[in-house]
């Protein structure tokens, strides 16, 4: 290996690092504020990159009738319960009205909207809007209702909503993977290395949301009362925090995270319908090198994996899968012999 | 009265069925029993490790995959190194080979995983189980993608099971086999170590369990279940390749385990029923529905996870159990001889010495330079005002937790830094504060749980009902123990569903089946009614009469003084006060400290 290829592949890794670094962010958040490991971020990932690629072809995504559809199931789940309550007439259906304003308007611009005319910026901006409140109300319909179940519990819910969305993917974009056009077709020549515009945008839209979070929880007071969920979830609630609001918002913030992703790397690698749940766990395996728990350890063990699976992709192309998801074991034994004597789980 | 019928009944009429269905069933439906059994066995798996362990593994596909290619190489390949020459050709060494392999790989995934805790121990399945499969797809000798063909049958005395009505008899013996002894080991010495391991692992420590060889125990069990079915499966299928054992298949045993039922054998049975079947049906019927090709099942199967989950947690055991007319069995103690007993040490010996112990936590100093010592036939009790450090000094003496400096002597030996189930093993027992017991559990396994160092036989030996004599009287022990503290008419009742004074007395009687020479209990007496205070004063005399040294921790002040031998009042960390009873109440710094200062 010469230098020149040594910087090329140090260079794919950095992309593929600041992906991991975002998906690793979400996955902390997630985790602290809610104890939901969360295996459905893939999805998001995918679905952002699926749904920006219909778009460009000019066609309506099936994501916005999956938004309707999830929507609606909030609604009647919405309307039961305050049946039960007796609240019916008073508040009842005013609410469920609510829950399905927003993905009404929704559908009503994608179906109005010329897609295939649009300037892309407007494309993300849709697919934002259109994949992003999946989030709040997965959380709403799958975790809601257990939210002090065991972390185990959690997690197998965590992978059952995975599988079904997986399941979905299929049905909404089909096998074939898709590539979506570049944001920007500008490329930089520094010495031998050609950076692509887009490369320089997927690290450029890392930093500037990883600095944007990290000022939204130290200086705002949303931002604030996360953390404090994710430290003390009743201490939060006698202060008037609701563990159900912090659910929603982590949720938010990391479905945005996840869409977000997915839209920026889908111009650089082919996404398939099931491709977002190996990139999650390539996130994963970097947030559990941060311990679940330490921002700055889970983007320095986002940008690792990012180059081991780069390096590993010259050495050894086969094994590149096994060599990054071998990594978490030695990770995970490390942090498990810091802590000893037996404990309660 | 409705008919009902006992559990023998129940099992023969399942057993005929079995044996009658590949005679009636059309070849479609012989085919999905056989699928049924094959997944049944790694859904059992998961039963002992997750449902009963609280072990979570999506990555039992690979353990699958492992038995599988085993016997997929050994039995195809041309030309086999010298050294494995011998077991080419054989499905049946093939078989004993890729067990061999199977346990060898769990022991050091195991040994590698295991001692993670909480939720990093399912994501590191879900790591090794994603490496393991893509071996398979890149290895040259296994095939690759496209995997292996040609795998011959299995023969049995010359007997080719070469058609799905043949293998099925194999199949379901290997699954009842499984069951059987599942369900054995689980009513085994060695299964209420495992039952305890989910939510019990620091009681179970102090009742002597080697709780990480449980652990172990049922991991590598769980993967040799996987491994034989795979073998079957290749056998089955004759051909092999990567695609059943990755880790969507891992996710899906796990479902099978959940929707069954993870606490219960016939659960994994009912699971693998349910969810193969209703794969089978939705694959007919979704595609005409969505009008395209594609695995919407999994679409049901998530969502119907997330609904079991929320709504039932037990599974579809549970309700399936409700409709099988059974009769209740009467359950009796057996009759069996008494166990050995320990020599108990010279009344007057010292058993128990802490010297200068000292617990710091960051800044704060727990214990601070305490002595104490703790004699044979002899009751001394350990009082203090709240936070005064009593319950941190009684983690250290029994081995739960460990000094900063100090030591601790246990009948003139050095104890400090060993874990509490190699103190349990020197004659030390206790009860908790919390009281820490199983509450699915009868009174009478959770005592038994106390005796668990007095017996020895294994996991082979319960699994096939060889240590009976040993069991009968560990159990007969323990129900000798319960009708010492005055729980007889309990015996059979759930722990839970005890009083919170009496799940204490179970606690008591809990020790007392270890054959201790040193009983610590942390406030025993909290939460009796006067009555049976005074029946725990009686039974401690008589025990203190035999010789027994007793250490407790008591708020009660009516009920230590009239009980024990000798007083030692701790505030701040510190020994402020040892003596007599009558001592020590009229003891100026003892006063100070419990009624504030007099000024």
């Amino acid at each position: 290996m010469d230098f020149q290829i040594a910087l090329f592949l140090a260079q794919d890794g950095i992309t593929g690092g600041a992906i991991y670094a975002l998906l690793a962010l979400a996955l902390v958040l997630v985790f602290s504020v809610t104890r939901v490991i969360f295996i459905p971020q893939g999805e998001f990932v995918a679905f952002g990159a699926l749904t920006m690629a219909t778009l460009q072809a000019g066609q309506t995504p099936a994501t916005v009738w999956l938004l309707l559809g999830a929507s609606a199931v909030a609604a009647v789940i919405e309307l039961w319960r305050q049946g039960r309550r007796g609240s019916l007439a008073t508040t009842g259906w005013r609410d469920a009205a609510k829950l399905l304003l927003y993905p009404a308007a929704v559908v009503a611009l994608t179906l109005a909207l010329p897609l295939a005319d649009l300037p892309n910026i407007v494309r993300v901006a849709l697919t934002l809007a259109i994949v992003v409140p999946l989030a709040p109300l997965m959380y709403r319909l799958a975790f809601q209702p257990i939210a002090e179940a065991p972390v185990l519990v959690l997690l197998i819910v965590a992978v059952a909503v995975h599988v079904a969305l997986v399941g979905m993917g299929l049905v909404f974009f089909g096998a074939e993977g898709t590539r979506t056009e570049a944001f920007s077709d500008a490329s930089i020549a520094i010495g031998p290395l050609d950076i692509s515009g887009q490369q320089i945008w997927v690290v450029a839209a890392s930093a500037a949301l990883i600095l944007a979070l990290w000022r939204f929880f130290s200086a705002t007071l949303y931002g604030k009362a996360l953390r404090a969920t994710a430290v003390n979830r009743n201490g939060a609630r006698l202060m008037g925090f609701s563990p159900v609001f912090a659910g929603k918002l982590t949720f938010l913030l990391a479905g945005l995270i996840g869409t977000l992703s997915g839209v920026l790397i889908a111009p650089i690698t082919t996404i398939y319908y099931d491709t977002g749940f190996l990139i999650g766990l390539k996130g994963f395996v970097a947030a559990i090198i941060g311990g679940l728990g330490s921002f700055p350890l889970a983007a320095a063990g986002a940008l690792l994996v990012g180059l081991l699976e780069s390096f590993a992709s010259f050495w050894a192309s086969a094994y590149k899968e096994v060599i990054v998801f071998t990594l978490i074991i030695p990770v995970l034994l490390w942090r498990s012999l810091t802590s000893h004597h037996v404990e309660e789980e | 009265m409705a008919l009902r019928f006992t559990p023998l009944q129940v099992l023969v009429a399942f057993l005929a069925a079995t044996a009658l269905a590949p005679l009636v069933l059309p070849e479609f439906y012989v085919t999905l029993l056989n699928y049924i059994g094959l997944y049944a066995m790694v859904a059992l798996g998961l039963v002992l490790l997750t449902g009963i362990g609280g072990l979570t593994s999506f990555g039992q596909a690979a353990f699958v995959g492992i038995g599988a290619y085993t016997t997929a190489v050994l039995t195809t390949a041309e030309a086999l190194p010298a050294w494995l020459a011998w077991a080419g050709g054989s499905p049946w060494l093939a078989l004993a080979v890729g067990l061999v392999i199977t346990a060898l790989v769990a022991l050091l995934v195991g040994s590698l995983t295991l001692r993670l805790s909480g939720h990093y121990l399912p994501l590191g399945t879900i790591a090794w189980g994603i490496s393991l499969y893509f071996l398979f797809g890149t290895m040259e000798t296994l095939g690759g993608h496209t995997g292996l063909t040609g795998i011959p049958p299995i023969a049995i005395f010359g007997w080719e099971l070469d058609e799905g009505r043949e293998i099925y008899y194999l199949i379901w013996a290997f699954l009842l086999c499984a069951m059987f002894t599942t369900r054995n080991l689980l009513d085994s010495r060695e299964g209420r170590a495992i039952r305890a391991l989910n939510g019990g692992m620091v009681m179970g420590e102090a009742m002597g369990i080697n709780t990480s060889r449980s652990r172990m125990v049922i991991f590598v069990i769980a993967a040799l279940h996987a491994a034989a079915s795979g073998w079957l499966y290749a056998h089955m299928q004759r051909f092999v390749n990567p695609t059943p054992f990755g880790l969507h298949i891992g996710i899906e045993y796990l479902f099978m385990a959940v929707v069954g039922g993870a606490g219960q054998v016939w659960g994994a049975l009912v699971g693998a029923g349910v969810i193969t079947v209703m794969k089978q049906w939705l694959q007919d019927w979704l595609p005409r529905f969505f009008g395209a090709a594609g695995n919407f099942e999994v679409i049901v199967f998530g969502v119907m996870m997330v609904l079991i989950l929320h709504r039932a947690r037990e599974g579809l055991w549970a309700l399936v159990a409700r409709l099988v007319p059974l009769r209740r069995a009467e359950r009796q103690v057996p009759v069996a001889d008494a166990l050995e007993r320990k020599a108990m040490p010279d009344r007057g010996e010292v058993i128990l010495e802490a010297r200068d112990v000292t617990r710091r936590f960051g800044g704060l100093v727990a214990n601070d330079g305490m002595n104490l010592e703790v004699r044979a036939g002899e009751i001394l009790a350990l009082i203090g005002p709240n936070g005064a450090g009593k319950s941190t000094m009684f983690n250290q003496l029994s081995g739960v937790d460990t000094p900063t400096s100090g030591e601790i002597l246990f009948r003139g030996r050095k104890v400090t830094g060993m874990a509490s189930r190699e103190i349990a093993r020197l004659g030390m027992s206790r009860s908790f504060q919390h009281v820490k017991l199983l509450p699915a559990m009868t009174v009478l396994e959770n005592v038994a749980i106390g005796a668990h160092l007095r017996g020895g036989k294994g996991v082979l030996p319960s699994a096939w009902r060889l240590e009976r004599d040993e069991e009968n009287r560990l159990l007969a022990e323990a129900a000798r123990q319960i009708e010492r503290v005055g729980l007889a008419a309990h015996t059979f009742d759930e722990a839970g569903s005890l009083a919170l004074g009496q799940q204490r007395i179970l606690e008591i009687a809990r020790g007392l089946a270890s054959d201790p020479c040193l009983l610590l209990l942390d406030e025993p007496a909290a939460g009796l009614r006067l009555k049976e205070k005074q029946a725990l004063g009686d039974l401690l005399k008589k025990l203190r009469g035999e010789g027994m040294a007793i250490l407790l921790v008591e708020h009660d002040m009516d009920f230590v003084m009239g009980l024990v031998d000798r007083v030692v009042v701790m505030e701040f960390g510190r020994k402020i006060a040892e003596g007599l009873p009558d001592e020590v109440q009229r003891n100026p710094a003892v006063l100070e400290a419990y009624l504030g200062g007099a000024e």
